[in-house]
């Protein structure tokens, strides 16, 4: 017969940990997203060569581990005497590097919407702006929203790195527990079926939407 | 009033207008006949502003199109223009389609608004297509959406830029019977074409445009019946 002796308290630690996972995705997805959008919208509107500043510093946050950023911009922090506390840099530093991959989804999305399609709209007297905001964004939300589903996950997982700077988030108070309870397997299947329940909804969300656009396709 | 006044246009090093000179009177209609990479098209696009000139000017209603202190978004809205590729906007149905421009561009209610696309689309035989969206349409019916959507702004002029040319065979008719209805309402109209049929019947004159230059410019029965020009008859024993 399985035994545990995970009580209700750890269930309820462990939860704890979720919401400050979910916290940390939430301000990084949504600061990341609008910074991606500005970002990526300068790119498309831009020749390379302005933009190139723009790109080379966010391929900077693309390509050095989250790891590595998470503690060199606290170690910075701390010895700049900022005084942010650790949960502010990691939503800061996860908000950059979520920035940095939504600026190529929102840039690539904008370069599918047909240039003929733009000439249209602004042959009708629509100003850059309206053809941004009717034409444009609607069209590339389409393009752009299976890659930032797939973004806004891979966010959720990676932010259990920020426990490194000793934010007790999921992962981290799942491994507190394994190392008082000794029962490592359990703990874990656990902490991945809280990470599962957190997913599933954004995952079915992104689903539904693409569905009913497709009626209309 | 649509005068264009030696109009010279580049891409690159490539010359695509080369002193272009025509004046469209209100009411008239004029077809642009002539080889691919002639500059047709190129000049309805300078004529909304969408391109830029590199010298000479164009003045619609005597408002010089390329002038720095000219409100291009409002100049616009007096010329409609409509292009060979379908541009529907795939994510509004075909009756947001036509109303967009209006509200936004207009500042119309949206019942106003609606009031004027159904009219437009009853016009161009595409009353009961209101709630479908593009992607239901055939080419033809696409077309004339667009046709629709230009003629919610009540334009003064009208640009058909080889409408007719993604289309199947069968369905060429369907767009070309829309565009003679408005010419028999008294369009100002300039249509770049590769339907000879049409530039014969329904314009009042034909322009055979030639390596940038408008090589002859005259009535559809002089055009296709006593060419001037050398370049022209070549071009029209080619294509009949």
């Amino acid at each position: 017969m399985f035994e545990t002796s995970l009580t209700l308290n750890d269930l309820m630690f462990m939860l704890k940990g979720a919401g400050v996972t979910l916290m940390v995705t939430f301000f990084a997805v949504t600061g990341g997203t609008l910074m991606g959008l500005a970002f990526g919208v300068i790119r498309a509107q831009f020749k390379p060569w302005v933009t190139l500043p723009l790109a080379f510093v966010l391929d900077i946050f693309r390509s050095v581990p989250l790891l590595i950023q998470l503690i060199l911009a606290n170690a910075f922090q701390a010895i700049a005497g900022y005084g942010i506390s650790p949960f502010v840099t990691s939503c800061i530093v996860l908000a950059l590097y979520t920035a940095a991959y939504c600026t190529e989804i929102v840039r690539g999305a904008i370069a599918a919407v047909p240039a003929v399609t733009r000439r249209a709209a602004r042959s009708l007297g629509l100003t850059w702006r309206q053809d941004m905001t009717q034409v444009v964004f609607p069209m590339a939300l389409r393009v752009a929203l299976p890659s930032w589903i797939g973004l806004t996950l891979g966010v959720m997982k990676d932010s259990a790195l920020v426990l490194w700077l000793g934010i007790i988030e999921l992962l981290r108070a799942s491994q507190i527990l394994v190392t008082r309870l000794q029962e490592p397997m359990f703990i874990l299947l656990v902490a991945g079926a809280i990470y599962f329940v957190l997913s599933f909804p954004i995952a079915r969300l992104g689903a539904q939407l693409e569905k009913r656009w497709k009626e209309n396709d | 009033m649509i005068e264009i006044e030696n109009v010279h246009k580049s891409f690159g090093s490539l010359k695509v207008l080369k002193g272009i000179d025509l004046t469209v009177a209100k009411g008239e209609v004029v077809s642009v006949i002539g080889g691919s990479g002639s500059g047709k098209s190129t000049l309805l696009t300078c004529i909304n502003g969408l391109e830029p000139v590199d010298s000479g000017r164009i003045l619609v209603e005597g408002v010089e199109v390329h002038a720095r202190s000219t409100d291009l978004n409002k100049l616009r809205r007096k010329i409609g223009i409509v292009f060979q590729q379908f541009n529907a906007f795939p994510h509004l149905t075909v009756l947001e389609n036509v109303t967009l421009a209006p509200r936004k561009v207009k500042g119309m209610s949206k019942r106003e608004a609606e009031e004027i696309a159904v009219k437009q689309l009853d016009h161009v035989g595409l009353g009961d297509k209101k709630s479908v969206y593009p992607s239901r349409l055939s080419g033809g019916q696409q077309q004339r959406m667009a046709i629709a959507r230009a003629l919610a702004m009540s334009p003064g002029y009208m640009l058909f830029d080889e409408v007719t040319s993604a289309l199947d065979p069968q369905l060429v008719g369907e767009v070309l019977d829309t565009l003679k209805l408005l010419a028999d309402d008294g369009m100002t109209m300039i249509c770049v074409t590769h339907e000879m049929g049409f530039a014969r019947d329904v314009s009042d004159r034909v322009a055979f445009f030639d390596q940038g230059v408008m090589a002859e410019i005259g009535p559809p029965e002089q055009i296709f019946g006593d060419a001037k020009n050398e370049a022209t008859r070549k071009f029209l024993s080619s294509v009949r």
